[in-house]
């Protein structure tokens, strides 16, 4: 035993092991319960990790592909293929940069709002965690406000930074700035947007409680659903589609309401609100209701 | 104080503790004695919270445990099952229980102390060895000086010096007064660290008394004796109807029947007490040489009354008929 104490038998805990009078303070509140989850997401890697591929990823293809695009604007224009892109980015250069990098961007989001719960189960930290908080909603409840702050803070410096750096670059085919209409709330709106996405990860993880199963599931919603929904026939497909989580959710980083769309950007923000709640809610249940 | 009223918990159509009752009192090491499966920890996790019973209720110091306001500032758990982040810093995992309860960092600090992990609280849990582990949860347990501690196991994958650590722990916290459940399947390590003792197979009580009770009660007596007459002793032991054995030694190579040397026989004597057999002896001018009440050791006793509610049936018994041995054996002793 490398860390072994020598063994006294006399009293091995009489100095230590008493409360110092600091520690007889009173009842804990809801504060120390939001510092507490503070501590779980910052001193764990796979946190910090996933939030620094966040940012790389998601300003870094916005640059990537804006740069790309600029450069072969005049060929993509010639051959008559790209035409179409061009068209969408003329008439919304806002909303094609907030998608750029985003539309990656976000998966780690994803990754990291089931991770943070999931990762309590595989761990056993749930344990831990319900010992200490044995009223169950108070500790998810902390864990998503910790967690949505730290994502809406990150997420809204990521999207500007997306914003100015890919502006500066298409700025000599289209130029865009903050205060057209509409761009500013489509930067400000991509941000909770992903934040509310990240939440939403969050429940689909405490539902489903193993990190393979929870990933798989969250990516299906914001990936595959939305191809599915579009192969449905007739105006089918196009409803459903629309009424998706992460399809409604990203209305809100369209500058203007596009042809088409059946919901504006707020409706759609919030109908991707309602999926949350809705999931967030289911997740409560059966946290409170399941063995841990 | 820990009480626990007629818990109840089924796990997919199997019960794991079958209508359980009992107390634990303060000021005393209590072990929480049963074989692999008996449904210890899984009792651990009813009165914690973290399993809702099928049925019954648990209490410490007469509240629910989700209803303690800082409960890790009323209860200590060590649980079997490991809960801590291999990723994260033992300090770091001290940390965040600590402010959720609102206790100081400085606490985090002192229960490292106390557990010898200072000189490691920064390195990621994951690489701590068993042993190290095992006190980091003993820290966590510490952390809010608590009044009640449920430890599951705690000497598991400890040293004997860890072991050691651990019993000195136990009983000096005891002396202070605070409530102390301990698991163990270990009934030497029991023997010498609890003062009390609840014994459970099959998830239902089979004992529920003091350490030396337990030992004293659950084996059937039996005294030793040695005498150069063994011949007259066995007459007049059988006929006022106890039993005897010869014992003690092994048959010796010249193939003559064990327990005697040069002409002193040892003899195992059942179904009467030492007192008796002296008098009898005595009456009829018998010699004595040895004349020893045997005590049963607790592994002894613990085998006795577990046996038959052994979880998976290694006595040869079918399930069912060995829970109803078991009730009946704890019955038996309950009326003795």
């Amino acid at each position: 035993m490398t860390a072994a104490q020598p063994v006294s038998p006399a009293g091995p805990v009489s100095p230590p092991a008493g409360l110092t009078g600091t520690a007889a303070g009173g009842r804990a509140g809801f504060g120390h319960l939001l510092l507490s989850e503070w501590t779980k997401i910052r001193s764990v890697r796979s946190t910090v990790w996933a939030l620094i591929l966040f940012v790389v990823i998601t300003i870094g293809f916005t640059v990537l592909v804006t740069a790309l695009i600029t450069a072969n604007w005049d060929r993509g224009r010639g051959g008559g293929g790209g035409g179409g892109a061009h068209v969408g980015i003329i008439a919304d250069p806002a909303g094609f940069l907030m998608g750029a990098g985003v539309g990656l961007g976000q998966l780690t989001i994803c990754v990291l709002g089931a991770l943070l719960i999931t990762t309590e189960y595989s761990t056993g930290v749930i344990r831990a965690s319900l010992l200490a908080v044995p009223r169950r909603t108070p500790m998810l409840a902390a864990k998503a406000i910790v967690f949505a702050a730290v994502v809406l803070v990150l997420a809204e410096i990521v999207c500007f930074s997306s914003f100015f750096a890919g502006s500066a670059i298409l700025h000599s085919r289209v130029p865009v700035s903050l205060s057209d209409p509409g761009v500013a709330r489509a930067v400000i709106g991509t941000g909770l947007y992903l934040t509310v996405l990240g939440l939403l990860a969050l429940a689909v993880g405490a539902l489903i409680r193993h990190t393979a199963g929870a990933i798989s599931t969250v990516i299906g919603v914001v990936l595959v659903l939305p191809i599915l929904s579009g192969l449905l026939p007739g105006s089918w497909g196009a409803h459903i589609n629309a009424y998706l989580p992460q399809q409604a959710g990203m209305l809100i980083s369209h500058a203007h309401k596009q042809a088409g769309d059946l919901l504006s950007a707020w409706q759609g923000f919030g109908v991707l609100c309602i999926w949350t709640a809705l999931l967030l809610a289911v997740g409560i249940y059966l946290l409170r209701r399941r063995d841990a | 104080m820990i009480e626990a009223r007629d818990l109840t918990k089924v796990y997919s159509g199997k019960v794991a503790v079958d209508h359980l009752s009992f107390t634990v009192q303060p000021g005393r090491v209590t072990g929480f004695l049963g074989p692999n499966g008996a449904g210890k920890s899984t009792t651990m996790r009813l009165i914690l919270g973290l399993d809702r019973p099928d049925s019954g209720v648990a209490t410490i110091n007469g509240k629910r445990y989700a209803e303690l306001p800082n409960p890790l500032r009323t209860v200590g758990a060590l649980l079997e099952a490991k809960s801590v982040h291999g990723g994260r810093s033992a300090a770091n995992h001290l940390l965040f229980l600590a402010q959720s309860q609102g206790l100081p960092k400085s606490r985090v600090d002192e229960v490292l102390d106390l557990v010898g992990l200072r000189d490691v609280a920064a390195k990621r849990a994951g690489t701590f060895s068993l042993g190290m582990n095992q006190r980091l949860g003993i820290a966590a347990a510490m952390l809010g000086d608590p009044q009640v501690l449920l430890l599951d196991e705690p000497v598991n994958g400890l040293d004997p010096e860890g072991v050691l650590w651990i019993r000195n722990l136990l009983k000096y916290l005891a002396t202070q007064g605070r409530t102390i459940l301990v698991s163990s399947h270990l009934m030497n390590e029991m023997a010498v660290t609890a003062d009390h003792l609840i014994v459970i197979g099959r998830g239902k009580l089979i004992a529920d008394s003091a350490t030396q009770d337990v030992i004293a009660r659950s084996s059937e007596q039996s005294v030793r004796v040695r005498t150069p007459d063994a011949a007259r002793l066995t007459g007049l032991i059988e006929a006022e109807g106890g039993k005897v054995s010869r014992g003690g030694e092994p048959v010796s190579a010249d193939g003559v029947a064990g327990g005697v040397a040069g002409g002193v026989a040892t003899l195992i004597v059942t179904g009467m007490p030492a007192p008796r057999i002296g008098e009898l002896a005595a009456s009829a001018s018998v010699v004595l040489h040895e004349l020893s009440p045997q005590l049963a050791s607790l592994e002894e006793a613990f085998m006795e009354l577990t046996s038959g509610s052994l979880e998976f049936g290694e006595h040869g018994h079918p399930p069912a008929a060995a829970a109803d041995g078991a009730a009946a054996a704890a019955a038996d002793r309950g009326s003795r």
